[in-house]
């Protein structure tokens, strides 16, 4: 295999061409525009650009609403992750006791609601819990109720969207997990008399660790970053921006307000928080013995 | 008897789930005035096509429903090809900078690509002054994107499935005097496409999905917008055509579902790969 580093290469030069370009570029371009200020004038040549160095950011941090926005985007992200894992272990587990027809119906709904994408999605939720026509309201015989009004109810609303979608990854992924521990393991816990409870949290649970924290972290990491949903449902951050998330947030910055100086400065803080969530990530890909 | 109550509780949790769905096609054949009706039923006796007919002419749902066709597919086609090439290359060979360029692929997945709007709006800006097809409201500048998104988890992905394929086999191409473009095409090539499959499915859904960058990009080109932004369309302050949005989340459904469905044993396999490598 030696000598061969210049095929080798050929082969990956598409790839870095467009990576390059791409992501690694604009990533770097990202930095540097959060550094500007950088408007409508600045965009079309009306006015020259000034460098702020970290005004951006300090303008960002001393905003009562960054910070409000932050804790709602923490908050939400928390919600749908806690949601998604326990809505999808508990199914997994579900599916581990039935027989394969009633599993096989579980998961072709759940294919539907995963594959389902997050626009049609976010709009048939909206019907479902429309205030006039909405099938939910009919139920709870709760006509004329909106549920998108209440800044509350609001979120309630696309974090069960958000869970409705996500949750089909958990399952699938961790009923393979399940189904991978070898039966040898299990009876030889029953063998040793470990009741189903004890043989649940001292073998399998152990066993299925790796697949937890890898489960977990990806949650987290796309529910950090919901746009769509928030977007589509909250018609853009809800009234006066009270359901904003920071992705939504750093858009309407940018493209609304025409702050694009401001709106690369929120990527970044973004970027970065993702980054450190990803170097656990990493971590835990590491000890689940990964091989680079 | 335990069992059979553990089974129902499984069907009734799976109509649960798929209810949402339900409702959208039940909601896109109801005749209009079933759909805006105070008094929604579960079931309809009159079922007509008026939606999707307003969906497709009064909308010109048709024209976005192909130009998102077109984006997925011409990024599906690239990001094989590439990916292909460059997972093969990462698992081949051993050459300097090959750890370092496998951390930065991974790094580089977690970047949360909505933050990239801001410069890439502008990079597509200054691209579409030479080459305006892949410019700001034309659908090169999605291609793009989505190829740069969807490369390093194809890359990431289709890794395993490269290193799968036993080295023993290239030398024996190689003995029976096989040149190496032809090893990669004839041999390679055919035994991981169970895992091209999985990470073309993968970059078509996030290709078709994809709002946030259809409604960044295509800003004053109504003809050249994709479906989720066409959707949005029908969505009206106040007075929604329901129906019409029915049944235009239902054509923008189908397609994906259908791939799901297809390459679920795939897809399963595909990610515990790559949850695994």
């Amino acid at each position: 295999m030696r000598g061969h580093a210049r095929v080798a290469f050929a082969y990956l030069t598409p790839a870095l061409l467009v990576l390059g370009g791409l992501l690694a570029y604009p990533i770097y371009q990202l930095v540097l525009i959060s550094l500007y200020d950088y408007g409508q004038e600045q965009v079309s040549g009306g006015a020259p650009l000034t460098f702020l160095g970290l005004g951006n950011y300090q303008k960002l941090l001393g905003d009562q609403q960054f910070w409000t926005v932050l804790g709602q985007t923490v908050g939400f992200a928390a919600v749908c992750v806690v949601g998604t894992l326990l809505v999808g272990a508990c199914l997994a587990i579900l599916c581990t006791r039935v027989r394969t027809w009633a599993r096989m119906v579980l998961f072709l709904a759940a294919l539907g609601a995963w594959s389902t994408p997050a626009v049609a999605g976010s709009t048939i939720w909206l019907f479902l819990f429309d205030a006039n026509f909405g099938f939910v309201n009919e139920i709870l015989g709760t006509t004329g109720y909106s549920w998108t009004f209440d800044k509350w109810t609001a979120f309630g609303l696309v974090a069960a969207q958000v869970i409705w979608c996500s949750f089909p990854f958990v399952m699938v992924t961790l009923y393979a997990g399940i189904k991978a521990i070898p039966a040898e393991v299990l009876e030889a816990a029953a063998l040793d008399g470990a009741s189903t409870l004890r043989t649940a949290v001292s073998v399998t649970l152990p066993l299925l660790k790796p697949i937890l924290i890898v489960v977990t972290i990806q949650s987290i990491i796309w529910d950090f970053k919901v746009f769509t949903q928030i977007y589509v449902m909250t018609n853009g951050g809800g009234i006066a921006g009270r359901n904003l998330v920071l992705n939504v947030y750093a858009y309407q910055q940018a493209f609304a307000a025409s702050e694009y100086g401001l709106g690369a400065a929120i990527g970044v803080v973004m970027t970065a928080v993702l980054l450190v969530i990803t170097l656990f990530y990493l971590r835990a890909l590491r000890r689940q013995g990964e091989a680079l | 008897m335990r069992r059979g109550l553990t089974e129902s509780v499984t069907v009734v949790i799976a109509g649960v789930v798929a209810f949402p769905l339900f409702w959208m096609v039940l909601s896109a054949f109801k005749p209009e005035d079933e759909v805006i009706s105070a008094d929604p039923r579960p079931w309809t006796l009159r079922p007509s096509l008026d939606s999707f007919t307003r969906a497709l002419t009064v909308q010109n749902f048709g024209r976005y429903f192909m130009n998102s066709v077109i984006v997925a597919l011409v990024v599906v086609a690239l990001s094989i090809l590439i990916s292909f090439l460059a997972a093969t290359a990462l698992t081949r060979f051993r050459f300097r900078s090959r750890t370092t360029l496998l951390i930065m692929l991974l790094v580089v997945q977690m970047v949360p690509i909505e933050a990239l709007t801001v410069p890439l709006f502008f990079l597509m800006r200054s691209v579409g002054d030479s080459v305006p097809m892949f410019g700001l409201n034309h659908l090169g500048s999605l291609v793009l994107v989505h190829l740069a998104f969807s490369l390093p988890f194809a890359i990431w992905m289709l890794r395993g499935f490269v290193a799968a394929v036993p080295v023993e086999l290239e030398e024996a191409a190689t003995l029976d005097g096989a040149s190496r473009f032809r090893f990669l095409w004839q041999v390679l090539f055919p035994l991981v496409a169970p895992g091209l499959v999985a990470t073309s499915v993968l970059s078509f859904i996030h290709a078709w999905n994809d709002f946030l960058f259809a409604k960044t990009f295509i800003i004053s080109a109504a003809e050249n917008q994709t479906l989720p932004l066409a959707l949005q369309v029908f969505v009206k302050p106040d007075q929604n055509d329901w129906g019409a949005i029915m049944a235009g989340s239902t054509l923008m459904t189908i397609p994906v579902l259908v791939f799901f469905v297809l390459v679920q044993r795939n897809l399963v396999s595909g990610l515990a790969g790559a949850v695994k490598g």
